[in-house]
């Protein structure tokens, strides 16, 4: 559930570096996903073939400020996505460093509270700060969008103690885990560790068969959450048979 | 005129940011438009006048991530 909207999947997809658009189109197919992010440029050519795909996925717009260093571009963008897209659903974006896109939290909760003032419905790009989050949530933002590791890196949840402790710190809140990373078995990983959705677009962008690795994701994402619901076993330090002792012949 | 438009400086006949819109052939409900960083709304492009000079913007949907 995600600002009052009820989603079956919670594998959220990017639509950017595809090979192709008919493959874009059947990545978000094979993915099963409901939710898309799309961004704002330059109107150049393709842009036409463009809104017509995302208009037959009929998969909700979840536009993003990507790219937007400030808390001015970020809102002015989030302005321009709410009339372009007719949707109020924003994945905000304050990026604080070129290198590492690393989210700036200081400008996010500026323009989370600016935004969720004035109607929007906030995705925040955050860290897994959780003061950042408490602030975050305070600012009018009912979804918190963690980073797995740096956009486009693949490498997974390089802070699983930190990403750990943020579920356990926002019982309720609805947790996505967006970027970084790179195999389904981190997604599943992921909604394991209770998260309630990935959010991705390169691992399947860039993989070799961008369909199958959709579909791939896709079975990771329910796995795992399969897997949360069901309870995960403790992890023990030492082994304990699993085949009982009891009733063992005495062959030695 | 002269202004920037999507960091192109191009000269332009349009004195309001609809003309331009239409005078530059971009579909206008499906794109939105921003004048020196502040973004204007379809229903305020007629009556926004333009300036020699001024930094339009006109931005249309793209993949993202």
């Amino acid at each position: 559930m995600l600002y009052g909207t009820a989603l079956s999947s919670r594998l959220l997809l990017g639509t950017a570096q595809y090979p192709s658009p008919a493959i874009l189109a059947e990545a978000i197919s094979a993915a099963g996903a409901e939710v898309i992010t799309v961004s704002l440029r330059r109107e150049g050519p393709g842009g036409g073939a463009f809104r017509e795909l995302i208009r037959a996925s009929g998969c909700r717009i979840l536009p993003n400020t990507a790219g937007c260093h400030s808390v001015k571009e970020s809102v002015t963008t989030a302005h321009m996505a709410r009339e372009l897209f007719g949707t109020n659903w924003i994945k905000l974006e304050v990026i604080g460093h070129a290198d590492t896109l690393q989210p700036d939290v200081f400008g996010l909760v500026e323009a989370a509270r600016i935004l969720a003032a004035d109607g929007f419905a906030v995705f925040p790009y955050t860290t897994e700060d959780l003061i950042a989050g408490e602030r975050l949530l305070a600012a009018g933002c009912e979804v918190l969008m963690p980073w797995g590791a740096p956009i486009g890196s693949g490498q997974g949840l390089r802070n699983r103690e930190g990403l750990r402790a943020m579920r356990a710190a926002f019982p309720g809140v609805p947790l996505v885990i967006d970027a970084g990373l790179g195999a389904p078995s981190q997604a599943a990983e992921a909604m394991e560790m209770g998260y309630d959705a990935v959010l991705l677009n390169t691992a399947v962008a860039k993989a070799a068969d961008p369909v199958a690795m959709a579909r791939a994701f896709a079975l990771a994402v329910e796995a795992g959450r399969a897997a949360h619901l069901a309870g995960l076993m403790p992890p023990r330090d030492m082994a304990r048979p699993s085949t009982p002792v009891f009733g063992m012949a005495e062959l030695a | 005129m002269r202004l920037e438009l999507n960091g192109e400086p191009v000269e332009v006949r349009a004195t309001t940011l609809a003309e331009l819109v239409e005078e530059q052939g971009y579909p206008p409900r499906a794109v939105a438009t921003a004048l020196d960083g502040v973004f204007v709304p379809v229903p305020c492009r007629a009556a926004t006048t333009l300036t020699d000079g001024v930094k339009v913007e006109v931005l249309s949907p793209m993949q993202g991530g």
